[in-house]
């Protein structure tokens, strides 16, 4: 497939080459800015990440080297019911996911329903040393994020749930603010819905699921440590809430209870936002091998003496093949119908299914159902047929551990790259906050494919990011008579 | 704090006044070399900045010759000698980036600069014509660092942590500094029993002083020529001389101080004995005792005050 295709959805122009009424104003901005000065602004943010050091580490081949995330100068804008619909719709999803979560690790009444097969209790993400626990809010999943695409004006998909420790939120706010800096005057254009609080917001609601009873909780973030792929995030979130970021060195469990080790001696810690897996939190309860955990913590969360963010075992509700009952599940704990659709799903473990996937396997998208980062996929179009057979021959082996679907036409947004601008696929993935309340703020990180006709995003696999813009209502459309100062005074 | 986080930041400043002594003595180290000296070969100038890292073995065995070109070699970018510019500077790095939450985001992105800028120097590669210029590069980015340090940063704990890492660094490097340069000068003459009389030996002095930017001090508080029982009164026991090991010890005590509380006696007791010694000591007796005994002995309680820091703040048990 290629991205000139007309049947793509294009985030700008429609198909009669208009450019739509959201990227008016920033249409008539961008023909007074040549390619020239676009570049220059490129490179100028490309230096700035660079000194602040806003980098990933990379797996595998060339490790430990750090690189940036590319970032686009373009934005995505959403119109304000756009975002609606799509905030409502996630939010709802985490509400039903955080249910299924609890019920699955307590009563398991959606299994006696029929609704989800009892065979979901062995997969690996499920974890029975939950079984019976009790989470403070009844909360597993603080930190959702939703991957979200579109096909269509008014079709919106979700292709993923994220609910172990996703990550991803510090390009949104890194993003907003390199923009901010390099085109002060487009702000000035539109009325951009602010997105500098979440770290604010998480942390409200990081305080609120501390056990009944503790009194101002202090929350620390763990991370794996300097070497993780997404370490500047969690240092940036840690600097942002003012906590303490730490590693798994720096805690140990004593008396029912967990400690960080300070200049000043032990310190109590009530709140764990952790971005680290489950396997590797605690070398006693898990992976014994695992040198980045805190040895007896499991058995402290269980009793009650700490929170985890997110909870232990959410990893069985953000599998893969788990996501195909998403949608049974909002109707079937909320009584509601889902405001956003799954994108059809082939679940290779079902003969029919298998049948058909094998026989297509050029046209569709297979994945790993416990795969991430973009690795362990075959999309199809874009493969070659020695690949198809090479997959072909994993999805015989284990047909369980794979899922396939229809190859989206994901919608593309104008991308600046070497010979001007391009449209390139993008994806959506707001981050939903669960504490207190169930929000998110308005934004998103927007990854971009930055290969022509590429539809995989993923930073590690050579995606770029872009900032996301929610505009306030009746903002927009109504840029073209107005100077910028009058706006100014429209949006005060 | 956290320990690990004032382990880091104790280490990264440690790491980058190392660095920056360093390169003072390398470039001191030059700058003789350009002068025509009888009483010193080659080899004997430039085993100096090795032998201050009580690295001879290794030198010898990677290098061989002490000259110029290979000293300026391993002292500054080789990367696999520990006590190179090179790594302390990526060590310092390392610290910081671990930790980058604790410090201002304009120390970080000062360290950040550095280590990029550092790299970029390593791919250029470092000439002879370079050689100054690259000393006083690794100074300023070291003033620089500092600067923006007492400028930015806020007075927690973290501050203490960085200011101890400074100043216990420093007292050891002038320390050995001063015991390395007098034992070059001085061969078998004990200190204090010959005034400088020759111009070689002025030039010797006046570039010791040089590598501490004590040269002005030298001239503004004594106004006379150069002595060498002066000069290690200057370095050693005079309190309004920057990189004097009085000094470095006037600003540790009343760090110790604040953060022990009441935990931490054996550190606050150890660097008092050290004050002492430099708050009360008398020039003429240490040079009697011997300046190189004096130093030595400064040299390892220094060391045991920073391994009971460590053992008291930064390892910090159950």
């Amino acid at each position: 497939m290629t991205t000139h295709n007309k049947s793509i959805f294009d985030e700008m122009t429609a198909p009669d080459g208009k450019v739509r009424p959201l990227y008016n104003a920033f249409d008539q901005w961008l023909a007074n800015v040549s390619h020239g000065q676009l570049t220059q602004k490129s490179r100028e943010a490309e230096l700035l990440f660079r000194r602040v050091g806003i980098t990933f580490n990379v797996y595998g081949e060339d490790a430990g080297a750090e690189r940036l995330i590319p970032f686009d100068v373009i934005p995505r804008i959403l119109a304000a019911a756009e975002w609606q619909r799509l905030s409502d719709g996630a939010i709802q999803r985490v509400r039903a996911l955080n249910m299924f979560l609890h019920d699955l690790y307590h009563g398991q009444e959606i299994i006696k329903a029929g609704i989800v097969p009892a065979s979901i209790l062995t997969n690996n993400g499920y974890r029975p040393e939950m079984q019976g626990v009790d989470v403070p809010g009844n909360i597993y999943a603080h930190i959702a994020g939703i991957d979200i695409v579109r096909t269509g004006e008014n079709q919106f998909y979700v292709l993923e749930d994220n609910l172990r420790t996703p990550s991803g939120v510090s390009y949104m706010l890194e993003d907003r603010k390199m923009m901010m800096r390099l085109f002060p005057d487009l702000f000035r254009r539109y009325s951009v819905a602010p997105v500098e609080h979440y770290p604010q917001v998480l942390l409200n609601n990081l305080r609120a699921v501390a056990h009944p009873g503790v009194q101002d909780p202090t929350v620390v973030l763990m991370t794996p440590g300097a070497y993780n792929s997404a370490y500047f995030e969690h240092a940036f979130l840690a600097q942002q809430m003012g906590i303490e970021l730490v590693e798994g060195q720096d805690l140990f469990v004593r008396d029912n209870a967990v400690f960080m080790r300070t200049t000043e001696g032990p310190k109590r810690v009530d709140v764990i936002y952790r971005r680290i897996d489950d396997d590797f939190i605690d070398p006693l309860a898990f992976r014994a091998d695992s040198m980045l955990g805190v040895p007896g913590l499991v058995s402290v969360y269980r009793n009650g003496g700490v929170t985890l963010a997110n909870a232990i075992g959410t990893g069985v509700a953000d599998d893969k093949a788990t996501y195909t009952y998403v949608p049974e599940m909002v109707r079937f704990y909320l009584g509601e119908e889902p405001i956003l659709s799954n994108v059809p799903t082939y679940k290779l473990e079902l003969e029919d299914d298998r049948k058909y996937v094998l026989e297509h396997l050029a046209e569709l998208v297979v994945k790993e159902v416990q795969g991430s980062g973009g690795y362990g996929m075959l999309v199809g179009p874009s493969s070659s047929k020695e690949q198809i057979e090479e997959f072909r021959k994993r999805i015989k082996a284990n047909p369980g551990n794979y899922i396939a679907q229809p190859t989206l036409a994901l919608s593309t947004c104008p991308t600046l790259v070497e010979k001007g601008i391009a449209p390139r696929h993008v994806d959506l993935r707001p981050f939903v906050l669960s504490g207190k309340t169930v929000t998110l703020v308005p934004g998103a990180l927007c990854r971009v494919a930055l290969t022509e006709g590429s539809l995989v995003v993923n930073s590690s696999q050579g995606g770029g990011t872009k900032d996301t813009w929610v505009l306030n209502e009746f903002q927009y459309g109504m840029q073209s008579g107005l100077n910028s100062d009058s706006q100014q005074q429209v949006q005060a | 704090m956290l320990s690990r986080t004032a382990d880091h930041l104790y280490w990264m400043a440690r790491y980058i006044e190392r660095a920056e002594n360093m390169a003072r003595v390398l470039d001191v180290t030059y700058r003789m070399s350009l002068v025509p000296h009888a009483a010193h070969s080659e080899e004997d100038l430039w085993m100096l900045p090795v032998r201050i890292v009580d690295d001879v073995e290794g030198f010898e065995r990677d290098y061989g010759a002490y000259n110029a070109t290979n000293v300026m070699r391993y002292m500054a970018l080789d990367e696999r000698n520990a006590s190179s510019i090179f790594e302390a500077l990526a060590s310092a790095r390392e610290n910081a980036r671990s930790v980058r939450v604790a410090m201002s985001s304009e120390m970080w992105e000062s360290v950040n600069s550095l280590w990029l800028e550092l790299q970029q120097r390593v791919r250029n590669g470092l000439n002879e014509g370079d050689y100054s210029e690259f000393c006083e590069w690794v100074k300023s980015r070291s003033h620089l660092f500092r600067g923006v340090t007492v400028g930015t940063m806020l007075r927690d704990d973290g501050y203490k942590f960085v200011r101890l890492g400074t100043f216990i660094e420093r007292a050891d490097n002038t320390a050995r500094l001063l015991d390395a340069k007098y034992q070059q000068l001085s061969g078998s003459k004990n200190v204090g029993e010959d005034q400088v009389d020759s111009s070689e030996d002025y030039y010797e002095w006046s570039s010791l002083l040089r590598s501490v930017s004590a040269m002005e001090a030298y001239q503004k508080v004594f106004r006379d020529t150069i002595d060498a029982r002066k000069v290690a009164e200057l370095l050693v026991l005079r309190d309004d001389m920057p990189r004097s090991l009085h000094t470095c010890l006037d600003e540790i005590s009343p760090i110790l101080e604040k953060i022990c509380a009441d935990r931490g006696m054996e550190c606050m007791r150890q660097a008092g004995e050290l004050h002492a010694k430099l708050h009360f000591g008398r020039m003429n007796v240490i040079a009697d005792n011997g300046l190189h005994e004096f130093l030595q002995d400064f040299i390892i309680l220094n060391n045991n005050l920073g391994v009971e820091i460590q053992k008291t703040f930064l390892n910090a048990p159950r």
